[in-house]
């Protein structure tokens, strides 16, 4: 789309960022909305002020309610040490460099500390008086050894975009910060193998494949903060996985400093090694629970010279589900992205940012596509002889087809801007589950009758909810639910859970896809893994972490 | 009462949102394995011709879309024709051998001979070269009135008024057809092509010529002597962390 500032921009040849429409920001919410904390979904960063009300940006830390008020049946683990300066001088001397250390202890450093003690959503505040940010995996090691002996509970934290709650500490557990460990240690152009410390902010290390015709198997909204070590530890999924596969798969090796000092070297850059139990695994999505993550090695492919980006309007679920089979069929390999969203969910893409439709007539469901290849001329066949099987088969009922890179990221704008006008009223509370395809959107449908019954969704501030909607990663069968509030609201949260999660259960879905557990969805494993599991799975927390002292109160 | 003849001449370029790479020798470029797509300021033209039969004040009888360029120009040809456009010439045209602003100007000027065009819409530049030459050489070849950097066209009968953005405000000319107009930023907001039009897209008229059969030849007055690369911007240094770029804004007095 030629819009104004693009041609402009045009000029210039600036790229232009994918999401932040600075038309949103004309648009604040008007409401007051409380953060009423009971419920377990994700929300976006537009928590209340110490007033009550909500500005478009993030709420600073200081009105952010402490975690250990918001969970008053959490307490503090008497077993673990209090921070005291003799430790403080420990890590001091250990680190060196007075910038590896903020000391909130004998001093004032709240101003320096806030950012570390609460998370991007703005929904969780914890304590510490201590932050690390260790710069070699020996220096890890030291500080864990140290913690482990003196009992001194840590939290691992990488670029703290985490979803649900669990990078920063819940009272007084130390930050122990990966960000000065952000070298790129080896990259092998034969095999597209990388090795990096933990620290390396994911763009920089996507940015830096860029140049070498590599790309990181990995993408998502936060990419600019987060770490490829904290991407490890929540085993994010993102835009990339229906086509590179899960970081499960794609992650070769780890090095990894377990809560007594231990380094395991395991930073293997082999694709085959079966020679013993793979213990990488339990790093992969371990959330900081059992080691801290210093440097991983990771397979990543080759750039794809040949995008195309097409976007659908279809006139019911069955016919996505059938476009989607279509299109694993005639698209295979070069499909890289299936993405679902519902007709509610564009309308108010639309009413925020003000974008035109990409299609003439409304639908109730909208889908995009990305293909992504290395040779432009048969990709664009494939994609030819698709659309025009989709359409003469009328299994979708309108499309357009990107002609450029501008519209093609103007169509992304419409699945990924989602997110952020959702909290257009206030607030939204979000769900991010795994459901068999063919469910998948039922779930949707009840959970708008629930509320529509209840009547607490409708047009005006009388009601507290404005819209359910769903969307997501159609190809992972991973769905996000949202629903869009004017404030937070006890009733509204009470028809959410346990609702969701019963339900969820019923199908054998997962409560959380790819956001992890935390502290946020810490209660509510039971409905995704049962009891076997869930104590195999403790056994190992105690093997590795006998003291407790890693990410306390959290996971499992 | 005069029907329109609409001639839009479009350009095949680097995407805009690409980030263009000079060669190794410095002669140009490169282009292989780039993205390419329509000169951004060539869709809002085929654009504004298909508004223009929508608004249908003055009938259109005819658009048709025209390239001189690789034969991959062809692919922006058919987007213009899902776009809008009826059908298309393709003046095949290498890219070693690429024309210059005056070559194609008296190329257009045989092409709206050949074609009766009574209104040729141009970008205002294309993005490549920027020389924002070919639509007003056209016009003096023509000898036909022109409007450039137009953001709002409207025509009743013979009659056209364009709007043109200037410094400090905004200019309005009228004069009659025949004319040609080159276009700005704001005149629209080009669609999308839609699956159903790329389909009939594929159906409609891409006629490939030559310069030879409009009686031209190479005629290049200008010659490359050398392209760079803007200098890479000095200065500035690379603090460790967010402490020591606040240490480092109080040593320089910024705090
Ligand atoms: C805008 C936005 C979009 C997002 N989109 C997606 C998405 O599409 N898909 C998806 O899966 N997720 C998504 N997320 C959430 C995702 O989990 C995180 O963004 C990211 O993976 C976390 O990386 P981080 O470095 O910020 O980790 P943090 O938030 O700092 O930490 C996350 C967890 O990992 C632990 N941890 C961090 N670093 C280490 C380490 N080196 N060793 C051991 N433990 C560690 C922490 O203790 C914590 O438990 C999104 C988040 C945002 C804000």
């Amino acid at each position: 789309m030629a819009t104004s500032s693009r041609v402009l921009a045009s000029l210039r040849r600036v790229s232009v960022p994918r999401q932040a429409s600075p038309l949103l920001q004309r648009f604040q919410p008007a409401i007051r909305v409380r953060w009423a904390g009971t419920t377990s979904a994700t929300s976006e960063p537009h928590q209340p002020n110490e007033n009550g009300t909500v500005s478009s940006s993030p709420a600073p830390a200081k009105a952010i309610k402490l975690t250990s008020e918001t969970y008053p049946e959490l307490q503090r683990n008497s077993k673990f040490a209090k921070l005291s300066q003799d430790h403080v001088k420990y890590f001091q001397e250990l680190l060196g460099s007075e910038s590896a250390v903020v000391d909130g202890l004998s001093k004032d450093a709240s101003e320096d500390i806030e950012p570390f003690n609460s998370d991007w959503m703005r929904k969780y505040r914890g304590q510490t008086k201590l932050v690390l940010k260790p710069q070699s995996t020996q220096e890890v090691s030291s500080i864990l050894e140290y913690c482990n002996k003196n009992r001194l509970a840590v939290v691992p934290q990488g670029g703290n975009t985490g979803l649900v709650g669990g990078s920063v500490p819940v009272f007084d557990e130390i930050v122990i910060n990966l960000q000065k460990m952000n070298k790129i240690r080896a990259f092998d152009e034969v095999s597209g193998i990388l090795v990096a410390d933990a620290g390396v902010i994911l763009e920089v290390a996507d940015n830096f494949l860029a140049e070498k015709n590599h790309i990181f198997p990995l993408d998502l909204g936060a990419k600019g903060s987060c770490q490829i070590g904290g991407n490890v530890s929540t085993n994010a999924g993102g835009l990339r996985l229906l086509r590179y596969g899960s970081l499960h798969g794609n992650v070769l090796g780890i090095e990894a400093v377990l809560p007594d000092g231990t380094i395991m070297n395991d930073l293997s850059t082999l694709r085959k090694n079966n020679t013993g139990y793979d213990l990488k695994q339990l790093f992969i999505g371990g959330e900081g629970t059992i080691g801290i993550i210093t440097a991983i090695s990771i397979i990543c492919p080759q750039r794809s010279e040949a995008i195309n980006v097409a976007y659908f309007g279809l006139e019911s679920y069955e016919q996505v589900q059938k476009a989607f089979s279509e299109a694993k069929t005639q698209l295979s390999e070069i499909l890289s992205a299936f993405e679902l969203m519902d007709g509610r969910s564009q309308k108010i893409v639309n009413t925020v940012t003000g974008k035109r439709f990409p299609l003439e007539g409304e639908y109730p469901f909208y889908c995009l596509i990305e293909t992504s290849g290395s040779n432009t001329d048969h990709d664009s066949e494939k994609l030819q002889n698709f659309l025009e099987s989709v359409m003469e088969s009328s299994i979708v009922s309108d499309g357009v087809l990107a002609q450029d890179q501008t519209q093609i990221q103007d169509l992304w704008a419409y699945r990924e801007g989602i997110s952020e006008c959702l909290g257009h009223w206030g607030g939204v509370y979000k769900y991010d589950l795994s459901l068999p395809i063919s469910d998948l959107y039922e779930l949707v449908n009840d959970v708008r009758d629930r509320l529509i019954e209840a009547g607490v969704v409708g047009d005006d501030d009388s009601f507290p909810a404005v819209d359910v909607v769903g969307y997501g990663h159609m190809g992972d069968a991973n769905l996000h639910l949202n629903v869009a509030v004017r404030r937070y609201d006890k009733k509204v949260e009470k028809l959410l859970e346990p609702f969701v999660y019963e339900w969820v259960q019923r199908k054998n879905g997962s409560i959380s896809a790819e956001h992890g557990l935390g502290i946020a969805k810490k209660a509510y494993i039971g409905y995704s893994r049962d009891e076997t599991m869930i104590r195999l799975m403790k056994q190992i927390k105690n093997l590795y972490d006998p003291n407790g002292i890693m990410n306390p109160y959290k996971y499992i | 009462m005069s029907k329109l003849r609409i001639l839009v001449p479009i350009k095949r370029v680097i995407d805009y949102a690409t980030k263009p790479h000079v060669n190794r020798t410095q002669t140009a470029v490169m282009t292989a394995n780039v993205k390419h797509s329509m000169n951004p300021f060539d869709e809002l033209s085929i654009e504004e011709a298909v508004r223009l039969r929508e608004r249908n004040t003055t009938p259109v009888e005819e658009i048709v879309a025209f390239s001189a360029g690789p034969p991959k120009a062809q692919d922006i040809l058919r987007t213009a024709m899902a776009i809008g456009a009826d059908r298309s010439i393709h003046v095949v045209v290498e890219e070693k051998d690429a024309l210059e602003p005056l070559g194609v100007a008296k190329l257009l000027q045989k092409v709206v001979d050949e074609q009766k065009s009574n209104l040729v819409i141009l970008g205002k530049q294309s993005i490549d070269d920027d020389a924002g030459q070919t639509g007003q050489m056209l016009a003096g070849l023509l000898n036909w009135a022109q409007a450039t950097q137009a953001s709002k066209v409207s025509i009743e009968g013979e009659s056209v008024t364009v709007t043109r953005e200037v410094d400090g405000g905004v200019e309005t000319l009228k004069t009659k057809l025949p004319m040609v107009i080159t276009t700005d930023l704001r005149l629209n907001e080009p669609r999308y092509a839609s699956l159903p039009n790329i389909m009939k897209a594929k159906k409609k008229k891409l006629e490939k010529k030559t310069l030879a059969d409009y009686g031209l030849a190479e005629n290049l007055k200008l010659k490359t002597i050398k392209v760079t690369e803007p200098p890479t911007r000095k200065g500035g240094v690379k603090v460790e962390d967010v402490d020591g770029m606040i240490s480092k804004l109080k040593e320089l007095g910024a705090l």
